[in-house]
């Protein structure tokens, strides 16, 4: 695999911005994506005006013609969406900097705003479009993404021997790093390994706490060249290397039919990423991981390499994840478990803000950070660095 | 042919509704064998014509000899439990009132590789909730049984479920 090196650190992220995290916002999510993305622009120190590229998910509510008709951009020149919900995430920033790589666009803005605290939960809406139609899995009853992503977790803690004390190490760990975060919804609320066991289920073997929040929020980034991003008001952060991955025979989220299920995208994208990357899992400071589900960060961490396969569980031991204690801190922000839920967004801009020294869980001369999107779905990863 | 949907990239959500409260298969052209052959108390599974590669869920081309030419074997029925989940509230109102009750993936004697979703019951008259969770097992075997549901409008559907196999 030749590694895609015209593109390493030649953009960078200049800009980030976020709107108050709630269960409930008033304004509509197009209010909310035109007032983050103005936001960012002015973070990074760019006029909206100059915007040429916009790029978001395919699950995003405002299109591209509704935010430039808003925001009052000039001419676009490169607009993309990306699929698979929060697989989608670092492919949207990823294909912003590829947009500016080559020479597509200059000013690139990538953003998700969305209103899951008040908005409907999708799985309710049976008539929703599925990638595998819903007939061979929905009459049985399995109907939440959590009920899917359950039935792979129940099977590798049968393969591997994770127990729910691993489980509760990923959930405990991100609550403690929203705890340091006044911006995250469960800032003021602590979680003990005893209130993790005592939580009602939602689908055995996973409870309420495996579980991601429900937020109404928008977040958004600005990507320039690294020339000119050394010319704006923070320190640039360069975006190191890009990868999506859907491996042979890959079924969204109800992954159960192929040889072997529990091997997800993350396999696919990590292997491109880290033969785009001059580095490797072992000089990554700080990680940014998707956590719609705790079981996800397991999965993801042997996907990237981070330990052998079945060995995430015991990685995850004496606090491996915590701040200021373990080997990898993750999702210092709080993550989609206890910061945010915005489509693992929150995680992009949690990543800038390491590379740029402001995280409020700062990993002490953190030089590189790994931030990856949905595994279960097709997915997508990002390798920024300082 | 298979319908003009999955070739386009739109997807058909194939739940139509069901009297009893199940989400029932509203049907599509890629998976109309098998739900022909639960009506006959078969179950199916779609077989390349060229290679002989049997996949699942069904789809218009081989990915192994890239053939559009298909049918479909019979199965034994025979298969072990793969994993199996437990769901609770909040779910849709039919299944939240059944319960916690539980979700099996079972593979398939023919080859392990191939999987199915179901629900582990007692018999054909068996509720979704009835056999205690705790005693589910990985790798236990099961066989398929096959239940007719009605819809509002009279027409029938038969959905697969499975049994203890003795």
């Amino acid at each position: 695999m030749s590694p895609a090196v015209g593109f390493r650190d030649a953009t960078a992220i200049a800009g980030i911005a976020q709107t108050e995290f709630a269960k409930h916002l008033e304004p509509s999510e197009a209010e909310l994506a035109c007032q983050v993305i103005v936001a960012a622009c002015a973070d990074a120190g760019v006029d909206v005006s100059e915007v040429d590229a916009l790029c978001s998910y395919t699950m995003e509510a405002t299109e591209e013609v509704d935010i430039a008709r808003n925001i009052g951009c000039g001419e676009i020149t490169f607009f993309s969406q990306i699929g698979y919900g929060g697989g989608a995430g670092c492919g949207v920033v990823g294909h912003a900097a590829m947009a500016v790589a080559t020479g597509q666009a200059e000013v690139a803005v990538a953003w998700r705003a969305r209103k899951r605290g008040s908005g409907p939960r999708p799985w309710t809406n049976t008539s929703t479009q599925l990638h595998v139609p819903g007939q061979w899995t929905r009459p049985a009853g399995l109907l939440r993404p959590v009920d899917e992503i359950a039935m792979l977790t129940r099977r590798y803690m049968h393969d591997y021997g994770a127990t729910r004390e691993h489980l509760a190490n990923v959930a405990t760990a991100v609550r403690s790093h929203a705890n340091m975060n006044p911006a995250a919804l469960m800032y003021a609320k602590k979680m003990s390994r005893e209130d993790y066991m005592a939580a009602r289920w939602v689908s055995e073997p996973l409870c309420l706490f495996d579980n991601c929040l429900e937020t109404d929020g928008a977040l958004a980034c600005v990507v320039v060249s690294a020339e000119r991003a050394r010319d704006l008001k923070h320190p640039p952060v360069y975006v190191h290397a890009f990868a999506q991955g859907l491996p042979p025979e890959h079924q969204t989220m109800v992954n159960f039919y192929n040889d072997d299920p529990l091997i997800g995208p993350a396999w696919a994208c990590a292997r491109r990423l880290w033969a785009n990357a001059d580095f490797g899992p072992e000089d990554v400071s700080v990680a940014q991981i998707y956590d719609a589900f705790t079981p996800l960060i397991l999965l993801s961490l042997e996907g990237y390499g981070f330990c052998k396969r079945g060995e995430a569980g015991p990685f995850t031991d004496d606090g491996n994840l915590e701040w200021g204690k373990g080997s990898l801190p993750v999702n210092t922000s709080g993550g989609g478990l206890s910061e945010a839920y915005v489509h693992g967004f929150n995680l992009i801009n949690e990543g800038v803000k390491q590379m740029r020294g402001t995280s409020t869980a700062q990993v002490e001369s953190a030089e590189t950070c790994l931030v990856t999107s949905g595994e279960g779905v097709p997915t997508s990863a990002l390798l920024l660095r300082r | 042919m298979a319908n003009a949907a999955a070739f386009s990239g739109a997807y058909v959500s194939n739940l139509g509704p069901s009297v009893e409260g199940f989400l029932l298969p509203a049907g599509d052209a890629d998976g109309a064998f098998f739900w022909e052959g639960t009506a006959q108390g078969e179950l199916r599974i779609q077989k390349c014509l060229s290679c002989g590669h049997l996949r699942h869920p069904p789809r218009p081309m081989c990915p192994r000899c890239r053939s559009v030419q298909r049918g479909f074997d019979v199965l034994s029925g025979r298969a072990t439990v793969w994993s199996y989940v437990v769901p609770h509230p909040p779910l849709l109102a039919p299944y939240s009132d059944l319960a916690p009750y539980n979700v099996i993936v079972v593979s398939l004697d023919e080859d392990p590789n191939l999987r199915f979703v179901g629900n582990l019951v007692s018999g054909v008259e068996g509720a979704l909730n009835e056999i205690d969770p705790e005693s589910i097992r990985i790798g236990e075997p099961v066989k398929a049984v096959f239940k007719k549901f009605s819809r509002a409008d009279g027409s029938e559907q038969t959905l697969p479920f499975w049994v203890r196999a003795s």
